[in-house]
């Protein structure tokens, strides 16, 4: 544990250390844990989109949604409220992203098309899926994450920073 | 489907339920920076692997909790609704939709959930992302509705 160049290695793969993640990860896995251990639902982020946008849309794609959209609701406004939580109690207030709106913009709405297309984001899919040992869910895993680091690449490669 | 999970009479329990399981998530999120673009870009540009113990530190959670739920109770207590493994079909969307939602995460640096934390840490620029997030939500639901009418309708592939 002491050899300098594994040490070396570490940092630099993990500039920042590891157990900002790993707590943060921990408790990520433990929301879902309670929510299932109640209820017996796989707690995903993404369709929150679809079940919202079906108070404000008939179409069918977004109806099928409709008996879920309360709860969903609540989920994400525990998540606002948790992550105010940690804002308040380690962060000392609000912080603000410097990444570009457009990014930002159009990045979303490939979010927005593609999780509800590909059927889970990276909490349906990352964490509940790959937590049920679901080979679709890695698949899919596999897939965006491959694609987000080839794009994030590219995009840096053309000077787009931050 | 038509458990208590999603019709009325539901355990007085499940909405408070909910709402901690999305606060402690969301506290997750946060606590481990993924609320911020940046750190998900510095992960996807290999300058910080940290992004890979969120992930596995989450599943590793959810997966001994799918893996002993249904071995020490039988049944949900909130729903009444049997433990099953979060398992979704197989099929060429996967891919396509992963391969879209890749592009965008590696634009944008924020995923639906994050993207939620994100607002809460104060992070109003998010907006942004979360406007983009709906609107795709809506082209691809409103696109397939009519795909779905055309194929009912039998009329050329396209």
């Amino acid at each position: 544990m002491t050899d300098p160049v594994l040490l070396q290695a570490t940092a630099d793969l993990f500039p920042n250390g590891i157990a900002r993640y790993a707590v943060g990860g921990l408790f990520v896995g433990l929301g879902a844990a309670v929510i299932y251990l109640g209820t017996g639902i796989s707690a995903g982020a993404s369709t929150f989109l679809e079940s919202t946008l079906s108070y404000v849309s008939g179409r069918a794609r977004f109806q099928r949604y409709v008996r879920s959209r309360d709860w969903r609701l609540v989920f994400t406004l525990g998540i606002i409220l948790g992550a105010g939580v940690y804002a308040v109690a380690f962060q000392g207030g609000a912080w603000l992203t410097d990444v570009q709106p457009w990014r930002l913009l159009v990045g979303g709405v490939f979010v927005g098309i593609g999780t509800r297309v590909g059927k889970g984001c990276t909490s349906g899919h990352g964490v509940c899926g790959v937590g049920s040992a679901s080979k679709t869910s890695i698949a899919g895993v596999i897939t965006f994450i491959l694609v987000a680091i080839l794009t994030a690449q590219l995009v840096a490669a053309l000077g787009v920073s931050p | 489907m038509a458990g208590a999970r999603d019709g009325e009479g539901r355990h007085p329990l499940f909405m408070p339920l909910v709402l901690v399981g999305g606060l402690v998530f969301g506290f997750g999120l946060a606590y481990s920076h993924m609320a911020r673009p940046e750190v998900v870009l510095n992960f996807l540009q290999f300058e910080d692997f940290g992004l890979v113990f969120v992930m596995f530190g989450g599943a590793a959670v959810t997966g001994v909790t799918f893996f002993l739920a249904p071995r020490l109770l039988d049944r949900a207590p909130l729903t009444g609704d049997s433990f099953e493994r979060r398992l979704k079909s197989f099929d060429r969307n996967v891919l396509v939709g992963g391969a879209i939602f890749g592009a965008g995460w590696g634009l944008s640096g924020i995923c639906p959930g994050a993207a939620y934390a994100s607002l809460g840490v104060g992070n109003v620029t998010i907006l942004w992302a979360l406007a983009g997030m709906f609107v795709g939500a809506y082209l691809q639901g409103y696109w397939r509705s009519r795909t779905a009418d055309a194929d009912l309708a039998a009329t050329s592939a396209d």
